[in-house]
Order: C-alpha cells, then structure tokens, then sequence
C-alpha cells in the first residue's frame, strides 16, 4: 500500500512525523527515530542563543498523560547547525526554531539555512517560556508578521505551530496570509501538578505542558475547525498513539501527524501507525486522499 | 513519591548516603530522580534499594547535603536497565563516587555465591567509597592516587596487571576517562561484550522522551537503554570523546 504524501512539496514516505521536542536534539537520536519508520522528522526548537531550560522536575509522567517544561533547552542556532548537516538522511528534516519577534526568527531561520533543512516549523506556540512560544502565537499580528518574515527570508517550506485556544482559527487565518504553507496544531496545553506532601507545585517551572492521550479531542476538534476555514496544509499533533487515532486527525483534514508522547510506550510507532494506516486503506479500498478530510461536514 | 530521610551515614569527606523510608525494588545500576523541591530533580543511582550515596559538587547536591534526618525529598523511579549479573567469577572497576551502584551489585552477586573480585579507586584513602562492603563480598584491591592505601596510582593500572578473560563479566563505574581506559584494556583482551559500564550524562527527563542525553552515533538514552551499556555497545562512539551539556552542546572530555 502506497502511503506517500505530499505535504508542502516534500515527499513523505508516510505522514508519521516526529513532534517538536521529543529525541530532537541530536542527530543520532533524529536517525534512530528515521531507522524506526517516521516519514519526516521535526528537530527540537532551536534559537539565537545557548539555553539550558528550567531547572528540574523538567517532566513527568501523569495518569493520563505527560507534563513537561523543558524551557526551550538548546545549544543555539551556531551549535545546532553541526547537528543538522549529520541528521540529513532517509527522510526530511524539518527546523523547528523559536525566538522572540520576527527578527530573532529570521535570525535563526538565516542561521540554519545553510545546513539544508528541508523546511521549518515556527514554534508560536511552546505555553512555558515566557515572551515566546503561545505568547506570540495567541496574537494574530504576532503570528503573521513573523511568518512573513521567515517565509520572505528563505525558500523552503515554513509551518507555522499553533497553541491551541479557542481562537486557533483566527492565528490560524494569520499565519496563512503571512506566508504559511501549512500549520501545525497543537502544542502542549498549559497545565500543571501539585504534590500535595510538600505542597510544592511538581514542574520546576511551577507550569507546563500537558501532552500525551488526555489532548487528542482538544488537538482534533483544532484540526477539524482548522480545516474547515483555511486552505493550507493542517499537520494534526497531540495525543496521536495508534493508527485509528491518526486516522482521526487525517478525517479531520490533516495530510500529516506528528507523534511525540506515545515514543514513550513504542519507538517504533511511527511503523506500526503506518502499518496500520495502510491496512485500514486495503480494507476499506481507499487512497489517502479519499480519507483526508471526510468527516468535515 | 514522596521520600523521607531516615539516615545520614558520612561515607568520605565528600559523600553521604541517604537513607530513606521506601524500599524500591531494583536492580543494581538502576537510578532514581531525586526532586530536591525548589532546587533541581538530578539522577541518583540506588546504592541500597533505601538508599542514595551522593557526592557534592554543585548546587542541587548542596541543597541535599543541607538535610537531615526527618526532612524529605521527592523521588521517581527506579529508572534505567540495571546491570545484568552473569557467571561465577566478576570483576568490579570502581572508580570514585562510581563505587555507588556497584555497592549493591557486589552484594547481590555475592548472595548468589558469584566469585567477586574489587578495584576500587580514589584520590586518597578516606576517600575510598564502600571498602568495607565489597571486602565483605569478596576480594578487594584498592588504589589511591596520593598513594595513602594499596596501590600508589590509578586503579586502571591494577587493571593492566590482570588477565581479564579470566573473568565471566566485568563491571565499571567512575570517571568517563577511567572507564575509557578500561574499554581500551577490554578491547585488547578481546572480551568487549563481557564489560558493563554504567554511563553518566545529562539526565532531564528519565522517560526516553527529550532526547538529552543521547550518545552518538548510535542514539541509545543513557536514561532508558542505560545507563549501563556492554563494551561492544561503545567502541566507536562519542564515549571518552564528549559529552554534552544541559542545553545539549557538546563538550569535550
Ligand atoms: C544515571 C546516573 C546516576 C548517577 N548516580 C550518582 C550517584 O550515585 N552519586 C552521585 O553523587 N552522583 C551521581 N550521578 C551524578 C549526579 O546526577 C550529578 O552529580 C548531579 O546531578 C549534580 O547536580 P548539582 O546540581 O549538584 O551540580 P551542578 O552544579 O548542576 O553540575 C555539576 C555537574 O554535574 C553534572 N550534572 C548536573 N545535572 C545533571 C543531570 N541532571 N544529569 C546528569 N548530570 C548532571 C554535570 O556534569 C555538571 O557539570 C549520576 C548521574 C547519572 C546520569
Ligand atoms: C518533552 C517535550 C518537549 C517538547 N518540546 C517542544 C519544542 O521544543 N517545540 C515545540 O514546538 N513543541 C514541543 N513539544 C510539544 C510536542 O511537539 C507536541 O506538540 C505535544 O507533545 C503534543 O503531542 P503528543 O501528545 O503526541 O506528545 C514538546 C513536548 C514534549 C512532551
């Protein structure tokens, strides 16, 4: 069964892609993760300068899902670019990078360009580093004024990452007329975790982000509005762990997913959702495209 | 988990164990997340399966050096693989503060009747972590830098003296370049695979899942595959070159 996709002009083997921020800060691990079956891999969000990230607990693993506070941990743009040139391999690369205005994004998409990426993945949406990530990414203005600066500033493929809110839909129309050539929703949704012993709050950051199972109907109902009002590409993420939630998201409109927390369980996910796409195809005597956006009515 | 402190004991001038009232079943070499609250969470292997023996060297280790009896810390795990105990006869290479998880192991292998044989190494006597417990399981040669007990130099040159097929495995914890050296060694002997090492790197989230602490070119997490790897899992890889940092730059060993 043929999964090839098509999203934004890059030829994905299938439309399992590795979410921003999980096994994405070094080449080796971005190529374990190619080696186990992914169509497209997203690198952790890289900026202008070295930052350790919050202090610890940086993540932990709740009932339902993960919380995690990581604080844009990265060794900067100039470090990042050794890893990158290695991590080129079977499948597209694509940058997430952050910053904290359209110059800082420039400066970093710039910075990376001549590495190869094979697109880049505006991270507007991370809910726990403050003056970036959602904060930008809950205001319009904000989203299109850096997309278009990204987009003006090279010539690959730009994402755009959307925290999800109710108002998705309005930074989603943003970042499609600055430039975008496809969005990605969601990001991690804010939250948090007490232990009520110490009564100290658990994530060193005190908030975070919760991800995993517990956000898939948030992500899904986002892709499907997102679908329904813009005519980019939607890359569906949040919660996605076996191939009949990824199906979810692709009846929703989305041409790819992005899988982070359930690596946890299964690190070669990425194959068995394809697999398991594919027979859902054979089964049912369909393509890809017939699925894509079904159940948007 | 919540974990209280129920015993200090001061094991060298810069280590204390910590004892704690949960007994978590685990393998030797296995780590917990240790959440000093409004401080840091840092990785600790178990030395006991109620205990951790830390070395103080930055601000989260300061922050637990200040406890004591009664005060509590947060704890998550145990983490990681372990090491696996083959054969009957072993060979432990301690190393330092490194001496922390094979404390248990030789305990472990000696309940087991495996024949255990200790280097054990430090910069001077006092220093020594745990003599008494591998003496007590076994045999025990010890070397110190300053030459102030045993063998006046690096334990690695103890290791030079032995005929290492002799044994069925051989375990390693302490500095990266001590067990570097003893990588070269097994790789002479031709017994790589028969060598444990327990790994240390840059632990954030002891889940798989953040991608920290990754060694190249393989990607295996020191956190979840680790933090003990055979020999031959190493040779040819960033072991004994680099490491990296907590934003994850690369800095030279
Ligand atoms: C699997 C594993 C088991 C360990 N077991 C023990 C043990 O039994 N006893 C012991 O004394 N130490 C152990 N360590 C090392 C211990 O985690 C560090 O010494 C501790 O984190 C230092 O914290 P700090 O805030 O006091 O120091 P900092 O001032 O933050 O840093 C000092 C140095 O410690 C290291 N370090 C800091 N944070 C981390 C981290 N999150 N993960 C890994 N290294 C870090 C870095 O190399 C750093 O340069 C282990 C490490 C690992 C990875
Ligand atoms: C540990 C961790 C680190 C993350 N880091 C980033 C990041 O650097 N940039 C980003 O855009 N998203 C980041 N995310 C969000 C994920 O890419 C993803 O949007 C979210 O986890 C939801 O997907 P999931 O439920 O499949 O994990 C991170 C998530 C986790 C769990």
């Amino acid at each position: 069964m043929d999964l090839t996709t098509n999203v934004t002009g890059l030829q994905l083997r299938n439309p399992t892609i590795l979410a921003a921020g999980i096994l994405g800060s070094t080449a080796s691990s971005l190529k374990r993760v190619m080696s186990s079956g992914a169509g497209a891999v997203v690198t952790k969000s890289i900026g202008v300068a070295l930052r350790e990230g919050h202090p610890g607990p940086v993540m932990i693993q709740t009932e339902h899902g993960f919380l995690n506070a990581i604080g844009l941990a990265n060794p900067s743009y100039h470090e990042f670019t050794h890893e990158l040139k290695e991590a080129k391999g079977e499948v597209p690369v694509i940058v997430s990078i952050f910053g904290r205005n359209a110059e800082e994004f420039k400066e970093v998409a710039l910075g990376l360009i001549g590495a190869g990426p094979d697109a880049f993945e505006l991270n507007l949406s991370c809910p726990h580093a403050e003056g970036y990530g959602a904060s930008l990414g809950e205001d319009p203005n904000e989203v299109e004024k850096i997309t278009r600066a990204v987009k003006e500033a090279v010539n690959v493929p730009v994402w755009v990452k959307l925290p999800p809110l109710t108002s998705i839909v309005k930074s989603g129309l943003a970042a499609q007329k600055g430039g975008a050539d496809a969005v990605v929703a969601i990001n991690t949704l804010p939250a948090m975790a007490i232990d009520i012993e110490s009564r100290f709050p658990v994530l060193g950051n005190i908030s975070g982000g919760l991800s995993g199972a517990a956000i898939k109907p948030v992500a899904l109902k986002c892709v499907y509005d997102l679908y329904a009002a813009l005519n980019i590409d939607i890359i569906g993420v949040g919660g996605v762990s076996s191939w009949r939630d990824a199906l979810e998201f692709i009846l929703a409109g989305a041409s790819a997913i992005e899988i982070g927390s359930a690596v946890y369980e299964d690190m070669d996910v990425f194959r068995h959702i394809s697999e398991g796409i594919a027979r859902y195809l054979q089964d049912t005597g369909c393509d890809l495209e017939d699925v894509q956006g079904a159940a948007v009515r | 988990m919540h974990a209280e402190i129920t015993q200090i004991v001061n094991e060298t001038p810069s280590t204390q164990t910590f004892f704690f009232d949960l007994y978590l079943g685990h393998v030797p070499g296995q780590y917990v997340m240790v959440w000093i609250r409004g401080v840091d969470e840092i990785p600790m292997s178990l030395s006991y399966s109620n205990a951790i023996t830390v070395q103080k060297v930055g601000d989260a280790t300061a922050a637990l050096f200040k406890l004591g009896k009664g005060d509590s810390f947060g704890i998550r795990g145990p983490f990681g693989n372990g090491f696996s105990l083959e054969g009957k006869s072993i060979l432990l290479i301690a190393g330092g503060v490194g001496a922390a998880p094979l404390g248990s192991l030789a305990e472990k292998a000696k309940g087991n009747n495996i024949r255990v044989k200790t280097i054990l190494g430090a910069k001077s006597a006092e220093e020594l972590l745990f003599k008494k417990r591998f003496d007590n399981a076994g045999d025990l040669m010890i070397a110190t830098e300053d030459g102030s007990l045993g063998y006046p130099g690096l334990a690695t040159e103890l290791v030079d003296e032995l005929d290492l097929a002799k044994y069925d495995a051989i375990y390693s914890c302490g500095p990266e370049k001590m067990m570097f050296r003893v990588l070269n060694i097994a790789e002479g002997f031709d017994v790589l695979s028969r060598v444990q090492f327990s790994l240390q790197r840059y632990v954030k989230c002891g889940l798989g899942l953040c991608g920290m602490c990754c060694i190249d070119p393989s990607g295996l997490r020191v956190c979840r595959d680790g933090p003990v790897f055979r020999g031959d899992q190493l040779v040819g890889t960033e072991f004994g070159q680099y490491t990296r940092d907590a934003s994850g730059k690369r800095v030279k060993l």
